[in-house]
């Protein structure tokens, strides 16, 4: 449609960006906040992003259901995740720098398996299209939703409400904050632990699925653009609160499609100061929810991010 | 971090240690910080083997092709050493942090922001002599990579910001910086299919050492860790850095600006890096280009952590990562494996050896004994 200004043209291409670009970020602050729940940090999320966009891929093209695709990269994040979690249950082995070189492997064997998959094509994951009221194309392949990102929304209500009132999440939550208060209750503080990790990667897993399924739906060495890195401060921003995480993954995700809708109206200069947006909010936030010297409000005790 | 405390044990190990009864503790603990680090190398080694048996390819052609590649010949020597040079110095980058008890892992945003830098610098003075071009160059170089990396430094000093997540965003930053500018105001508009700044010029460039055909890049970065060695372990400067690492509230107690120690701890290895940069645009590309943001940052992240942040030991590490990449080539010939088999060995040999740590003060031999 040729009628639309470049201001209209532009927030409908960040509204349909943040719908898009946020559901992996969803998905990977999700597991971030459930294995950081329970007092550990991930950062090989990043590295369970790209393995499993991969997964998802190729397993996808291999046996032509996105589904069974989608599957296979949630258990690739269960496996990560739960090597991360068990190598960290060990004594005096440092959660951040384990989590740099799960990333490395992650996006090494990735690479490793992928090169025959970059060019051929696989089925992707059917969209709901809730544009169907309008007759603007834009409008309508801005609304072109992934079910995933209504399962993200959904799966962030769940999570809160088993933080809130189930006994697991009360456990996680125990596990989290005191190991004393843990041991004291008797619950497996490294057992916790190691299955919240996996199952964060699992989420995040399904989160590089989405990548390479839906948007931008193929696989390529550089698919990945830190969205597993930038999880962390995610999550630090939403106060370890699922809901809020999924508030703040529209956010990084309006930031994330601000560059390519400049785009869409000509805006050429500074692409690459662009990409870099999501970066920045990432690095301000930090900055600005960080006091010195006192805990952050709703950061679990035993996480080393607040030491 | 835990990382700290140990290390600090272990580079004073050789001389300076509370005497106790039993006088080879010392050796013994030496002993622990090399046998440690050389067991989860064999392990990933052994793993990595069972990889390639399960891909169908032989181990023994692999290592065959690593040792040829990397060392078999003279000129594949000098590839490792040539590839090793910025390894010291983005090692060091790590290394140096680590001392303080910080893991700045930002390496690579400082590498190319220094390289870029030093060019800047370097192209309205090409008329000039070339030492005070290259001077210029290096300080320019060091004085960038210094100011990225110094501002993790002062968040996290000041600010109490996570200074790991931290220094990985600024590199990503900078790393958009950098191709941000190298694509747009700072491009030589006749590099058409490699944007890149312009150059400064073959006759400025850096030689090859005489004899050799080496450039002194490498002779700088093992000079690089041997001072580096020697403030951390030989003068007061190095010693309240360490006291830092070791135990803050302590060094709180005994007045150390404990604050402006990290912010200068992480400006120094900051510094490393940025003249790993200059020195790839003065002795290998000749301008800024993509090419500098060839990974040197985050190898540089393994190499430190495989050295126990040692400065003497990065030598050797960066000399066997240096090896690894160089031989990369001809495992994609000779084997047909794709180029990222190097990554997936590295990322198994990190998380051995980040795991090994835990072996420390498990083993009794290691451990002092009562009497003597």
């Amino acid at each position: 449609m040729a009628d639309m200004g470049p201001i209209a043209t532009v927030s409908l291409a960040m509204l349909a960006g943040s719908l898009r670009v946020s559901t992996p970020f969803l998905f990977v602050s999700l597991g971030e906040c459930l294995t950081e729940k329970a007092g550990r940090i991930n950062l090989g999320n990043e590295g369970v992003l790209v393995l499993g966009a991969m997964v998802a891929y190729a397993v996808s093209y291999e046996t032509d259901s996105a589904w069974i695709g989608l599957l296979a990269a949630m258990l690739a994040g269960i496996v990560l995740g739960g090597i991360h979690g068990a190598i960290c249950n060990l004594p005096r082995v440092n959660d951040v720098a384990m989590g740099i070189a799960i990333m490395l492997a992650g996006t090494g064997l990735a690479f490793f398996f992928g090169k025959p998959y970059i060019q051929p094509t696989a089925p992707r994951l059917p969209s709901i299209p809730f544009g169907f009221w309008s007759d603007s194309q834009q409008v309508r392949s801005a609304l072109d939703v992934c079910p995933l990102f209504l399962i993200g929304i959904a799966c962030a209500f769940a999570l809160h409400w088993v933080f809130r009132t189930t006994r697991i999440g009360l456990r996680i939550r125990i596990v989290g904050d005191s190991n004393d208060a843990a041991r004291a209750l008797g619950l497996p503080i490294g057992r916790t632990r190691l299955l919240a990790t996996a199952a964060g990667s699992g989420l995040a897993g399904i989160g590089g699925a989405f990548l390479s399924l839906s948007y931008p739906g193929s696989w390529n060495e550089g698919l990945s653009s830190g969205q597993g890195l930038m999880a962390v401060a995610l999550v630090v921003f939403s106060r370890w609160n699922p809901i809020a995480c999924a508030g703040a993954s529209l956010l990084f995700g309006a930031a994330g499609a601000l560059g390519p809708s400049l785009q869409t109206v000509g805006v050429t200069w500074g692409y690459y100061l662009f990409y870099a947006a999501p970066y920045v909010v990432t690095l301000v936030i930090l900055v600005a929810t960080v006091a010195p010297g006192k805990a952050l409000r709703g950061i679990p005790g035993e996480l080393t991010l607040g030491r | 971090m835990t990382a700290a405390p140990a290390d600090i044990q272990a580079a004073a190990a050789p001389t300076e240690s509370v005497r106790p009864a039993d006088p080879w503790y010392p050796l013994r603990r030496t002993l622990e910080a090399i046998a440690a680090p050389l067991a989860a190398l064999c392990l990933a080694a052994i793993v990595f083997s069972v990889f390639l048996l399960a891909m169908g390819q032989s181990p023994a052609e692999f290592i065959d092709l690593i040792w040829r590649g990397a060392f078999g010949s003279w000129f594949s020597l000098q590839n490792t050493l040539q590839r090793a040079a910025p390894l010291f110095l983005t090692a060091l980058c790590v290394a140096l942090p680590a001392q303080i008890g910080l893991v700045v892992i930002g390496g690579e945003g400082a590498l190319v922001l220094g390289g870029l830098a030093a060019t800047v610098v370097a192209l309205p003075m090409l008329s000039l002599p070339q030492p005070i071009i290259l001077l210029a160059m290096g300080i320019a170089g060091a004085a960038a990579g210094a100011f990225w990396i110094g501002i993790t430094g002062w968040l996290r000093a000041k600010r109490g910001v996570n200074e790991t997540i931290v220094s990985l965003v600024m590199a990503y930053i900078g790393i958009a910086l950098f191709n941000h500018l190298v694509e747009g105001p700072l491009r030589d508009p006749s590099s058409l299919n490699k944007p890149s700044t312009f150059g400064i010029g073959d006759e400025n460039m850096l030689g090859t050492i005489p004899g050799l055909d080496l450039h002194p890049g490498l002779p700088l970065g093992i000079l690089a860790c041997v001072l580096v060695w020697v403030l951390i372990t030989r003068t007061s400067l190095g010693f309240s850095i360490r006291v830092t690492g070791g135990n803050l509230r302590a060094a709180q107690l005994q007045g150390l600006a404990v604050d402006r120690l990290m912010i200068l701890v992480c400006a120094l290895g900051g510094a490393c890096a940025g003249l790993a940069g200059m020195i790839e645009v003065a002795a290998v590309q000749g301008n800024a280009n993509a090419s500098l943001n060839a990974g040197y940052g985050y190898t540089g992240i393994l190499i430190a952590f495989l050295a126990r942040h040692n400065p003497i030991a990065i030598i050797p590490m960066a000399v066997l990562l240096g090896g690894i990449g160089a031989a990369g080539g001809l495992l994609q010939r000779r084997m047909d494996l794709p180029d990222a088999t190097v990554l997936v060995l590295e990322g198994l040999i990190f998380v051995f050896i980040l795991a090994s740590e835990t072996l420390f003060g498990r083993i009794a031999w290691f451990q002092p004994r009562a009497s003597s």
